[in-house]
């Protein structure tokens, strides 16, 4: 089959590589019909993580039909349109009985290692530590725990929508709940990307009185506010930190997301391999703005190490700090359920939809936020 | 062979003793070596899974699960209900005081006990969790023909 292969720093191939294979008697194996890009691919492609190996295929929000079950599953069927969560978790652990499938204690084979000390659920798309499984960016992709982390599709949802049910939503659906977003909060969202703007609709459906989305991209911001309700706030322009205090009584907004990613820049850009200095500055701005007792929440992924995070605001200030992997088998149900309603648009995201074949044509212009690119949309 | 140990404190303390074992081998091939960053120096250290069931669950009739067996004569075994509800401590290490065990055995645990031992339990958990030890993709390596 063909696909999208990383080819060292900076480069990627589509490729011919093997069919995947049941390997496993609860796998499936799903053709794909749409797969999208992710910001968390950027430091992939940039070769910042040391154990993706040339060769290895990228992607993991998709959506597909299922072309053959292995003999434990049970709730798929050849033929179904599936939509699959990025991350692979058993269902069957103490974390995902809790509802915590990103912490899944079981997504990784036993033998691969862990990223922080801890093995968490797997991921398409990743290097070994994250299970070391095929991406999406392939005709064909292997599903482990199929039952689990695959949903059926209702027909009202169309491919392109579905495709960010995978991991955007859920993603941003996170953000507001871990921030407890209620009725009358002013919620501020740093990054107006994907998540971003996926967090801010969230905050909204669930009753924030105001949301205020940061980034320095009018286009984006543009964006949000059209389709997320969110008011846009251009750091470029603007003193944000004043701004904030004033759009929210002088209090500072009750929830604060960070949707931007540390181990990128202001803008989500990622360095050279070997450059691991993180820049915190939108979890700075979102502790120094946040108000006392409130909540800051961070999404941003490859997240490394770093410095200069203003601990001391955040015990003067009583801040609960959340995080996490997207548990996206939780909430994918309910999110494909409002987008069969309309309460859920997400078609919008995929400024451009390519073919299969100009992936890597498709990463650069990702990249580089080339032509309002928010995100690609590949089919085979 | 294994044997069941006693309750102690209302505390299932199942321990399990096989035959001679490879500890003496493993302990001096640890103690030698020096591992990677965050590789415990101390030899013998239990290492420690919970997994979802009760001990009775976990190991049936105090019989070890597969692929635990495979270590039957090097390591032994404790399992005690974890706090909370959430099923069973299940903690392995390798026996110590006795003679190198040969052939198989050796081979399996190989120059890193710890982490050796880790993967067994690791692999008996994800059997009792979700009925099946998951498996990586087949790797390039193992594949040819594949481009690039």
């Amino acid at each position: 089959m063909r696909a999208l292969c990383w080819a060292g720093t900076d480069g990627l191939a589509v490729r011919q590589v093997p069919d995947p294979e049941l390997r496993n008697a609860q796998d499936m194996i799903v053709r794909m019909r749409r797969s999208a890009t992710c910001g968390a691919d950027l430091p992939l492609l940039a070769g910042r993580i040391p154990d993706l190996a040339v060769g290895d295929v990228l992607g993991h929000e998709f959506v597909g039909e299922v072309v053959e079950v292995g003999p434990e599953v049970r709730r798929h069927r050849v033929d179904d349109r599936v939509v699959v969560g990025a991350s692979i978790a058993c269902g069957a652990c103490w974390y995902c009985r809790q509802g915590n499938y990103g912490c899944c204690d079981n997504g990784t084979p036993a033998a691969t290692g862990s990223t922080w000390g801890e093995s968490a659920a797997g991921c398409y798309g990743h290097p070994t530590r994250s299970g070391g499984f095929a991406g999406s960016h392939a005709e064909y992709v292997r599903v482990p725990y199929a039952d689990v982390g695959a949903f059926t599709v209702p027909e009202a949802v169309s491919d392109d929508r579905a495709v960010f049910a995978a991991e955007a939503a859920p993603t941003g659906w996170m953000g507001a709940e871990l921030g407890e977003v209620a009725p009358g909060d002013v919620v501020a969202v740093w990054g107006a990307g994907a998540v971003g703007q996926l967090t801010a609709g969230a905050a909204v459906l669930r009753g924030a009185a105001r949301v205020v989305i940061v980034d320095d991209d009018d286009q984006r911001l543009r964006m949000a506010a059209r389709h997320a309700g969110a008011e846009p706030l251009n750091y470029r322009y603007v003193d944000v930190l004043a701004e904030l205090r004033e759009r929210s009584g002088g209090r500072g907004p009750d929830v604060c997301v960070e949707a931007v990613g540390m181990g990128a820049d202001r803008r989500g850009r990622f360095g050279r391999r070997g450059d691991l200095g993180e820049r915190p500055t939108a979890l700075r701005e979102a502790v120094q703005a946040c108000r006392k007792g409130g909540t800051v929440v961070v999404l941003g992924t490859w997240t490394g190490g770093t410095d200069a995070v203003p601990l001391g605001a955040m015990l003067a200030k009583g801040l609960t700090v959340r995080s996490g992997r997207q548990h996206g088998q939780r909430w994918i149900p309910t999110l494909l359920d409002r987008m069969a309603r309309d309460e859920l648009r997400t078609e919008h995201l995929a400024t451009h939809r390519l073919p299969l074949e100009r992936a890597a044509h498709g990463y650069a212009l990702f990249r580089d936020r080339a032509d309002g690119c928010v995100r690609v949309v590949f089919s085979p | 062979m294994a044997r069941m140990g006693r309750l102690t404190g209302g505390v299932l303390a199942l321990v399990v003793a096989a035959g001679v074992t490879a500890a003496r081998a493993l302990v001096r091939r640890e103690g030698i070596r020096s591992g990677p960053a965050g590789t415990d120096p101390r030899p013998g250290r239990w290492q420690v899974v919970t997994v979802g069931g009760r001990p009775e669950e976990v190991l049936p009739g105090g019989r070890w699960p597969e692929p635990l067996r495979r270590l039957d004569g090097a390591v032994e075994l404790s399992a005690r209900p974890a706090p909370g509800g959430r099923g069973t401590e299940l903690a392995a290490r390798p026996l110590g005081g006795e003679p190198e065990l040969p052939g198989i055995a050796a081979h399996l645990v190989g120059e890193e006990p710890g982490r050796f031992v880790r993967q067994v339990l690791r692999e008996v958990k994800q059997l009792a969790e979700t009925g099946e030890v998951l498996r990586a993709d087949r790797s390039r390596l193992d594949r040819p023909g594949t481009a690039g």
